[in-house]
């Protein structure tokens, strides 16, 4: 019986989570519980918010980006707002992005962004979710700014040698997100259409968005 | 020359990525949750940046073979400690006993 079952009197539903659950094994497993426990009982913190706080981060996922990016790709005047100031374009949508730069970066034919952070693992999450681990690695923090047309390759990636690419390395501040090339044959597609063909990857920099038929190009 | 710091990854060489998608355990999400808490208004203990230097002042061999995670918790526990939130002695005694309860839990 796991620690975690004991306090389910919240009432509310936590199938998701299940397979998750073990029992604490490394030290720093057993040093989260004891942190947790400890801020519990000298009130600094509640369970019931960190409980929320977990569950408001689960809302927060790729999707919101994508949005992003639709609109982007279907409004010339709201790309552009989005090109000259991330932050204030976002908020029209109903997004913030507290406290930070947001820079939106447009790839086309002639120039192809990647975004990297190479000192630790800055990332847009209001907007992409929590970051997936490949861009936490040390591979791809040491690798990109160095060769990134072979860590495009390893994802599958073929941008043309004639296009130029441009390694953005994120900061504690700034935050990058990629516009990523309208696929050809797509304007008859609605703006909720073209959402799904806007990948987690593509908004990174490390994918193109999908085709028109919703698969990799 | 100026010394590398243990973060400063841009440029080394190093191996293949794996790309393999990981769905983050609890004990990750609830560490996310807290250092969130901790850090945003209307706490407000620490700033981001300090998150940071803590991460990055941590042991050479520490930070290069602990999860992602396990930094950030052993960040939050150095600044929690640092704030004089807590102690190192009752930060101690509840490891100890979160030990032998999960081990009384086993039998």
């Amino acid at each position: 019986m796991s620690s975690h079952s004991k306090d389910h009197d919240h009432g509310h539903d936590h199938t998701a989570f299940q397979k998750d659950i073990t029992e604490p094994k490394e030290d720093w497993e057993f040093l989260e519980i004891a942190i947790r426990e400890l801020l519990i009982e000298k009130n600094v913190l509640s369970a019931r918010e960190i409980q929320d706080e977990i569950e408001a981060w689960e809302k927060k996922n790729p999707e919101k980006g994508a949005e992003i990016i639709a609109r982007s790709w279907v409004d010339d005047d709201f790309k552009n707002r989005l090109l000259s100031d991330g932050n204030k374009a976002v908020a029209e949508l109903g997004f913030t992005v507290e406290s930070l730069k947001l820079v939106a970066l447009e790839n086309t034919y002639e120039i192809h962004h990647m975004v990297v952070c190479t000192l630790c693992s800055c990332y847009p999450r209001t907007l992409l979710g929590v970051p997936p681990l490949w861009y936490k690695s040390r591979e791809y923090r040491s690798r990109a700014v160095r060769e990134p047309r072979a860590v495009l390759r390893e994802f599958g990636t073929a941008i043309p040698e004639s296009v130029e690419i441009r390694v953005v390395d994120s900061t504690a501040d700034c935050r990058y997100l990629v516009i990523p090339k309208r696929p050809a044959n797509t304007e008859k597609m609605s703006e909720g259409e073209l959402v799904k063909l806007i990948t987690r990857d593509s908004m990174i920099g490390t994918a193109e968005a999908l085709d028109q038929h919703g698969k990799r190009s | 020359m100026t010394k590398r710091l243990i973060s400063d990854l841009g440029g080394l060489p190093a191996g293949s990525i794996d790309r393999s998608e990981h769905e983050p355990t609890m004990t990750e999400r609830r560490i996310d949750a807290m250092m969130i808490l901790l850090r945003a208004k209307p706490r407000s203990f620490w700033a981001s940046d300090e998150n940071r230097r803590t991460i990055e002042s941590l042991e050479p061999k520490t930070y290069a073979e602990s999860a992602y995670y396990e930094r950030w918790v052993l960040a939050m526990k150095g600044l929690l400690l640092e704030k004089g939130i807590l102690t190192e002695a009752e930060l101690d005694a509840k490891v100890s006993e979160v030990r032998s309860r999960e081990q009384m839990a086993k039998i």
